[in-house]
């Protein structure tokens, strides 16, 4: 279909979601991008963050990832989640622990590269507890 | 002529081995289609996975920055097979092919002038090879206490993989599991995964009919290709050896169910071979004595 996007979404135990949709919003290492019909090839990874998957006006489904890759073809996006949670499931709870395994990750990292990385990661998941408040 | 207690024993011990049987099929029914639902589930990301790195891999050739993971060391000197294998046995040859590929694989690299290495997931498998090869087993990782296998148990050893890559101790590594086709068929596979083996572009065009345009399309990245490859191929070693590991479970539970159904039908011919046995000596019994008496009567 010209005027969709086809959203597949597969962590990898499973399938979650195949459907097509308006627009979907990937959070990019790099920065969110939306895509839309007719977006052009891209590989990105993902930092840990939220999917928001547009269809039909308003409804606006949120699927929280803890990274992963996404790659969108001229048919649609293929996201390849490492582990996926639908917002609405996704308590405060969860996502504290979340943060708490990355200060682990901090303490734990051998070199200067994979602190960085699990800093980053850190921050990242410090400013989504802030957006779900 | 049979003692007629040691026969009725005998069967007595066939019946309750065959009830055993019976069980453990059933047992093996249920939990395979549990398996088998996961391994089917998995398959999906271990392929869009695969096409994915094809593609970035694909734009990587000839460039002497390329990954490690991807490109290899050069040499292909010291060889690492992983072999899965289940850690309980009465699982009709499921275990033994596996073993006897890896076997023969050893073979033919030690005939090469090869050093390898074995890692060995199951206690089945470090139990076959132990007696050849114990000096080339360099680990075994028993999965017993795992009763559904998930991703961190995959990351767990492929994380010792990458750890061992790291420290220059093998410069291929190869994959030995069964892959689950039916409840009846397994297939042995041997999966090369460091370095990682490049799906032939033509080859998944077949397989997947949204790749067709999308294997021939330039992608951008974001960010560069070298460093989503950074993160991408460990990642793709995990994935394959969960895949190998559920595909595996799914096999060993098919294994197990067919190979017990036959135990059980196997048991029931017994039985009744056994009975028929038992009542001829039975009849013969009585003849004898009937015998005895009229012949003793006609005697007086």
């Amino acid at each position: 279909m010209a005027d969709k996007v086809s959203f597949e979404m597969v962590s990898p135990d499973r399938l979650l979601k195949t459907a097509d949709v308006d627009m979907v919003i990937v959070p990019g290492m790099e920065g969110d991008f939306g895509v839309l019909p007719g977006h052009a090839p891209l590989i990105s990874t993902m930092r840990p963050g939220v999917v928001e998957i547009h269809d039909e006006g308003n409804d606006v489904e949120q699927i929280f990832v803890r990274g992963g890759f996404a790659e969108v073809t001229t048919e649609g996006v293929t996201i390849l989640a490492e582990e996926a949670i639908a917002m609405a499931d996704l308590g405060r709870g969860q996502l504290e622990q979340e943060v708490s395994y990355a200060r682990e990750d901090i303490d734990d990292a051998k070199t200067d590269e994979a602190r960085d990385r699990a800093q980053h990661k850190f921050d990242q998941l410090i400013q989504l507890l802030d957006a779900l408040d | 002529m049979p003692n007629l207690k040691d026969l009725k024993n005998r069967i007595r011990s066939v019946k309750s081995t065959q009830k055993i049987t019976k069980a453990m099929q059933m047992v093996a029914a249920s939990k395979l289609r549990r398996a088998q639902e996961s391994a089917e589930a998995a398959r999906p990301y271990a392929e869009r996975i695969e096409r994915v790195l094809g593609s970035l891999a694909s734009s990587m050739v000839g460039n002497e920055f390329a990954p490690l993971l991807l490109a290899g060391t050069g040499k292909d000197d010291v060889h690492l097979l992983v072999i899965c294998t289940s850690d309980r046995g009465l699982c009709g040859g499921f275990n033994s092919s596996i073993v006897r590929a890896a076997k023969s694989h050893i073979q033919e690299l030690q005939a090469q002038g090869k050093t390898v290495k074995i890692l060995c997931v199951g206690g089945k498998g470090f139990d076959q090879l132990k007696r050849v090869y114990e000096g080339l087993i360099v680990d075994t990782i028993i999965m017993r206490a795992v009763r559904n296998i998930s991703f961190t148990d995959a990351k767990a050893i492929s994380d010792r993989i990458l750890h061992m890559f790291d420290d220059n101790e093998f410069d291929v590594c190869t994959l030995f599991y069964n892959h689950f086709k039916s409840v009846m068929t397994q297939i042995l596979t041997a999966q090369q995964l460091i370095p990682a083996l490049i799906p032939d572009p033509e080859e998944s065009t077949t397989g997947d009919p949204q790749s067709g345009t999308a294997g021939g399309a330039i992608y951008e990245y974001e960010p560069e290709e070298s460093e989503i490859l950074e993160t991408l191929l460990p990642r793709n070693v995990s994935v394959q050896i969960l895949r190998a590991l559920l595909e595996n479970a799914a096999s060993e539970q098919g294994a197990r169910m067919t190979a017990m159904d036959s135990a059980t039908r196997n048991a029931g011919d017994m039985i009744d071979k056994l009975t028929l046995n038992y009542n001829r000596t039975r009849q013969a019994v009585i003849t004898k004595e009937l015998i005895e008496i009229i012949s003793g009567a006609e005697a007086i």
